[in-house]
């Protein structure tokens, strides 16, 4: 009884409100719009599910697929050596300033980031700059598929590296004595003990990773060059916007979400769940 | 246990990444202060003059405004949805509480698009018209996970016995909430709120769906940035927003520890 009374406000919030608004979505993929008055029919219709398969809609997905898997295998390179270092060597207080590090650019602005780093990549930007002083040249990514990987893995990355540390900061001692113990020489450990139990958490960041770079539109608006470097959010949005199909934006809208649960549901068959 | 060589390659990396995640942010502030309207590095002039173009620019204003009751109203309802979810599930074991938690941070793991597009579906079905109510609505629904996760947080450390003890001494159920729970879990309110606002404050994309025609401070940015124009007014409502997102948090890890900020934890 109790336990209604307190959580039937939040609940009610999410069924009314997001559940439903999931809800409105998926039927609005079914209608269409007139082409003549721009208005929303409202009859059952495949037609956008249809058109998800045209080009060029399958080349963008497979970009935009592409690209995230390469961002999250990024961000877990970078990621897991400072989340190791986090646990593991680290000393209290450096652990908890490093936290409130990796915490800072997690909750900063991401419109400033994006902005930071048009600053940095354009043409004689900072980086441009920097590069040209040491004589390496300049490596003019700006408005470039590189680009767009570079920021992407720059803005998730701290949703990596804090579950890589909250799993691994989890793992006890005893586990690694007991490995040594046991003859396993410090790269058999790393393999063998600290991996699978990191696993989790890798999986956990990658969920963020994966799912952020697929319903993103504003980087590749800012930093991408145009209709090459566009993504599967930069088509929805054209078509709230421009375009006026909020129909075929809705179909399309189901596509990052029947990537994420494919996604999910090979983590689960390569058993990333059971030390969850 | 690791070896000196390991110790020596993760300091080395520890630092890199450091940089790696600073420098962009330290960029974007020092070119705020930057004299020339042309932006090229290195700086050669420092000046604040273009904050005072950008707080006498009436589309800024109005622009900031409206964040600020966004932000606001989003805050104060998520405190109270977010603070409840927290104590229903803390306090009783039932069927699907797991569920509960999943479904509160699904906003914010699910790409905002499809958050964003979701409610720009229902309130097109629903007929109702964009406005701060919708932008305000929208906001919520991906706040509450931030105090919920705080106040959660709290509860789980927060020892049970305190409230047992007050219970056993003849309080009554709102004593207890106000001379025993609420001071427990304050300052993770606190911090939620701050963090929520700050969540507010800079979001953009759900915004984009759910405002219409209105225009908030990150629309605003998008839109400059876009269009290329009056970049060194860019730059400096750039630095205020990133300063309003990353004081509240510094703020607010100070008063929790850090606890429930993680964002993704959905335990």
């Amino acid at each position: 009884m109790r336990a209604a009374l307190t959580l039937s406000p939040p609940l009610a919030w999410f069924v009314v409100i997001y559940l439903a608004s999931l809800v409105a979505m998926l039927v609005t993929a079914f209608w269409t719009v007139n082409p003549f008055t721009n208005n929303l029919q409202h009859q059952f219709s495949l037609a956008n599910f249809g058109d998800i398969f045209k080009s060029p809609i399958p080349a963008i997905i497979g970009r935009t697929v592409v690209l995230a898997t390469c961002v999250t295998l990024t961000d877990a390179a970078v990621a897991f050596p400072f989340a190791y270092f986090m646990a593991r060597v680290a000393s209290p207080r450096a652990r908890h300033a490093l936290f409130v590090a990796v915490l800072l650019p997690l909750w900063a602005s991401y419109l400033a980031k994006v902005f930071a780093w048009i600053v940095i990549l354009t043409k004689d930007g900072t980086l441009d700059w920097t590069t040209g002083s040491l004589g390496l040249g300049q490596p003019n990514i700006a408005y470039t598929k590189i680009a767009m990987w570079v920021v992407f893995s720059y803005l998730w990355l701290p949703f990596m590296i804090l579950p890589i540390y909250g799993a691994l900061e989890r793992v006890p001692d005893s586990l690694f004595e007991a490995s040594a113990d046991l003859g396993a020489h410090n790269f058999r450990t790393f393999r063998s003990v600290v991996l699978p139990l990191a696993l989790p958490g890798v999986v956990a960041g990658s969920i963020f990773t994966f799912s952020l770079t697929l319903g993103d539109y504003i980087t590749p608006l800012l930093i991408g060059s145009g209709s090459g470097t566009n993504l599967i959010g930069n088509v929805i949005y054209d078509n709230i916007g421009l375009a006026n199909n909020l129909p075929f934006a809705a179909a399309l809208a189901f596509v990052p979400i029947v990537v994420m649960v494919v996604y999910l549901l090979g983590a689960r068959a390569a058993g990333a769940f059971e030390a969850m | 246990m690791e070896s000196r060589a390991t110790r020596i390659a993760l300091v080395v990396w520890v630092s890199g990444v450091l940089l790696f995640l600073f420098v962009p942010i330290a960029t974007i502030v020092l070119f705020a202060f930057d004299k020339s309207n042309v932006q090229s590095w290195p700086i050669k002039r420092y000046t604040v003059h273009w904050f005072q173009v950008a707080w006498d620019d009436p589309s800024v204003r109005s622009a900031l405004w409206l964040s600020v009751k966004a932000g606001l109203g989003a805050t104060a309802l998520a405190l109270v949805l977010g603070s409840l979810a927290a104590f229903g599930v803390h306090r009783f074991r039932f069927f699907g509480r797991e569920t509960v938690s999943l479904l509160l941070v699904l906003p914010i793991a699910l790409p905002g698009i499809i958050t964003g597009l979701a409610l720009r579906s229902f309130f097109t079905f629903g007929g109702i018209n964009l406005s701060l109510l919708t932008i305000i609505i929208g906001h919520t629904t991906f706040c509450i996970v931030v105090i919920y996760n705080n106040v959660i947080a709290r509860l789980r450390r927060a020892s049970g016995s305190l409230v047992e003890a007050s219970m056993d001494l003849g309080a009554h159920g709102l004593q207890t909430l106000r001379y025993i729970t609420l001071p427990t879990i304050a300052t993770a309110l606190v911090s939620g709120a701050l963090l929520a606002f700050a969540l507010s404050f800079d979001e953009v994309i759900v915004t984009t769906f759910t405002a219409g025609a209105q225009t908030t401070l990150p629309i605003w940015i998008f839109g400059q940035i876009r269009l290329g124009q009056q970049l060194p007014e860019v730059n400096v409502v750039v630095t205020a927003v990133l300063l309003l997102t990353v004081v509240p948090v510094a703020l607010a890890a100070k008063l929790t520890g850090g606890g429930g900020m993680t964002r993704s934890s959905v335990k």
